[in-house]
């Protein structure tokens, strides 16, 4: 079964959500900045919202089509959505949350099936309690269970698992991996998060402004994004303006002067011709820094600058380093202190090639 | 020595019940549209359910008054289907209580339904449950202090209505005669002592059931209708 997606939805005057994509069984991420129309995808494709054109199909079955004038409203869908505050029904016990979808069923079908969910997503333990009395993470495992349970023919979480730590969501998601070994159907996990991307999704479609900037597989989109806007999503901080000077075509390579400076990078070749502009782009943490010249490296590009400013920020240290051009490099606290890094000092940058990545703006 | 009018305190507590339970049914589906639609023109009915906050009883009544007089419509078809009139008749009592305490019943649900985090209502319809399930199973308990003050604050309003009542029931002996207005005829009458009893009977029932609602809700400023 796959879900097949044509929507248009105006929101407002400067924003509307225009795309189109299949998404095969599996995990889809679907990635975005805040405001690029994820949840209203989601919302969409959940019959919470009413699209103002296109066509849904989730398997044979469609669910919206603006030409036949369809609307299939959300109770009688069959898409599990766990809410990115989860939702569940705080009068309930996590039983009953999970009982809750399945109204039709014998009282015998309902018990069975939320005793089996409850056991596949490890939360037997907490059935009886209230979504109050219950960690963070069972209560996300009791929204993923209570939308599992129903064996929806589509499965929408919205970034429900933001607030877990990383051990965590990875056990979430290999448990949800495994439910869906059995039933084949499409999920799509909305985040905005770039390490979600790879930590958990098979598929990317990226959303940029209400429209798909791009889809495939995490690597391509998002170590080799096309356009700017992508490479900022996809968490490149470094961008230059550079010509294109020698070209080493045996090599694969081409060597680009920063503007208004005299530092070189050399990045992977691109049809590109001589002397043209392109905009380069490098994640800040592929960028290494040394205080003495390093010697005997394979990386090409070693600049030498100066460290202009140091801050942290969460569990990284974020270093300016004026090298002609405004380089950020992300590094750990720990290497900063053995460096001994003060503000002022003269420091190398180590760039591997195929850390450059060009862009389109 | 005059006694307390107990006629008159059974009337008043049988118009107030009945009063709180119709409300209920009728203030529900008010309360709810007020709550969650989205139609530009909500603040008009929302004027009109609040309206009798602020109107003098006298004039509610006065209208209630003619809207069910003999020639008018709603008159009419109340003589065609009992046989007799509508007005100084006990039914009219709860005809006119109903609109007079219509903001006391919707306001404090409406108040409780709006609370309700929609995302609630959402995950319902996504897990296959109608808008009729979902207001039964998830709104309704979820706002179920709401209903409650709404239904007592109702029927204690409606215990010690005056006004209205006296436009359109008159002064019936165990028709008409509520329990304030025999307080008025005993006052009227030079009966302090009877009265007092009265008076005080309506004002410890008043303060015990304020206080209920008080304490059941924890939130006091919550429960008073805006008007």
């Amino acid at each position: 079964m796959s879900l097949s997606v044509s929507v248009r939805k105006r929101l407002s005057a400067s924003f509307s959500l225009d795309v189109s994509f299949t998404a095969p069984p599996g995990i889809t991420i679907v990635f975005g900045a805040s405001g690029s129309g994820k949840t209203t995808l989601l919302r969409c494709l959940a019959g919470l919202a009413r699209p103002d054109a296109g066509r849904i199909a989730i398997g044979q079955q469609v669910v919206f089509d603006s030409a036949e004038g369809r609307h299939v409203q959300a109770h009688r869908r069959n898409v599990g959505y766990v809410f990115q505050q989860l939702a569940l029904f705080p009068h309930m016990s996590v039983a009953h949350n999970l009982e809750y979808g399945l109204a039709r069923e014998s009282s015998d079908v309902r018990r069975a099936r939320t005793r089996a969910i409850a056991e596949s997503l490890r939360i037997s333990h907490v059935l009886g309690r209230k979504p109050a009395a219950i960690s963070g993470g069972e209560r996300q495992r009791a929204a993923l269970a209570r939308s599992l349970v129903t064996d929806p023919s589509l499965l929408l979480l919205d970034e429900p698992l933001t607030a877990l730590d990383h051990v965590a969501q990875t056990r979430i998601i290999e448990d949800l991996r495994s439910w869906n070994a059995a039933h084949g159907i499409p999920i799509l996990y909305v985040t905005h998060a770039h390490r979600e991307v790879f930590a958990l999704g098979e598929r990317v479609i990226v959303l940029d402004q209400g429209r798909l900037a791009a889809e495939g597989t995490p690597y391509d989109v998002m170590e080799t994004p096309a356009h700017e806007p992508l490479a900022r999503l996809a968490g490149f901080e470094n961008f230059f303006d550079t010509r294109v000077g020698t070209r080493r075509t045996e090599a694969g390579t081409m060597l680009c002067r920063l503007e208004a400076t005299n530092a070189e990078l050399e990045v992977p070749l691109s049809e590109t011709p001589t002397g043209s502009r392109v905009r380069v782009a490098i994640r800040a943490g592929d960028i290494l820094l040394a205080t003495e010249e390093p010697r005997g490296l394979s990386a090409r590009n070693i600049l030498l600058g100066r460290l202009i400013s140091l801050t942290r920020e969460g569990t990284t240290s974020i270093a300016e380093v004026d090298a002609g051009a405004r380089f950020v490099v992300r590094l750990t606290p720990s290497a900063c202190e053995s460096l001994g890094l003060a503000i002022g000092d003269r420091v190398w940058l180590i760039i591997k090639t195929h850390s450059c990545r060009i862009v389109s703006t | 020595m005059t006694t307390v009018d107990w006629p008159a305190i059974f009337l008043s507590v049988r118009l107030a019940a009945i009063v709180a339970v119709m409300l209920v049914a009728v203030g529900l589906p008010i309360a709810h549209w007020i709550a969650f639609s989205r139609r530009r023109w909500k603040f008009l009915v929302e004027a009109v359910v609040a309206l009798p906050l602020v109107l003098p009883p006298t004039v509610l009544g006065f209208y209630v008054l003619v809207a069910i007089g003999a020639r008018s419509p709603i008159g009419r078809a109340w003589t065609a289907w009992t046989g007799r009139g509508l007005a100084f008749t006990f039914e009219a009592l709860v005809f006119a209580s109903i609109l007079y305490s219509l903001p006391f019943t919707v306001q404090p649900i409406a108040a409780a339904f709006s609370q309700v985090d929609p995302t609630l209502m959402e995950a319902s319809s996504t897990l296959g449950a109608s808008r009729w399930r979902t207001f039964c199973r998830v709104v309704l308990p979820l706002s179920v202090e709401g209903v409650i003050a709404g239904t007592v604050l109702t029927f204690a309003h409606t215990l010690g209505e005056f006004g209205v009542v006296l436009m359109v029931g008159g002064n019936l002996p165990g028709v008409t005669r509520t329990v304030s207005i025999a307080i008025y005829d005993q006052v009227q009458a030079f009966q302090y002592d009877t009265a007092n009893q009265t008076a005080l009977l309506l004002l410890a029932f008043s303060f015990v059931v304020l206080a209920g609602v008080y304490a059941l809700r924890g939130k006091p400023w919550s429960v008073v209708p805006l008007p």
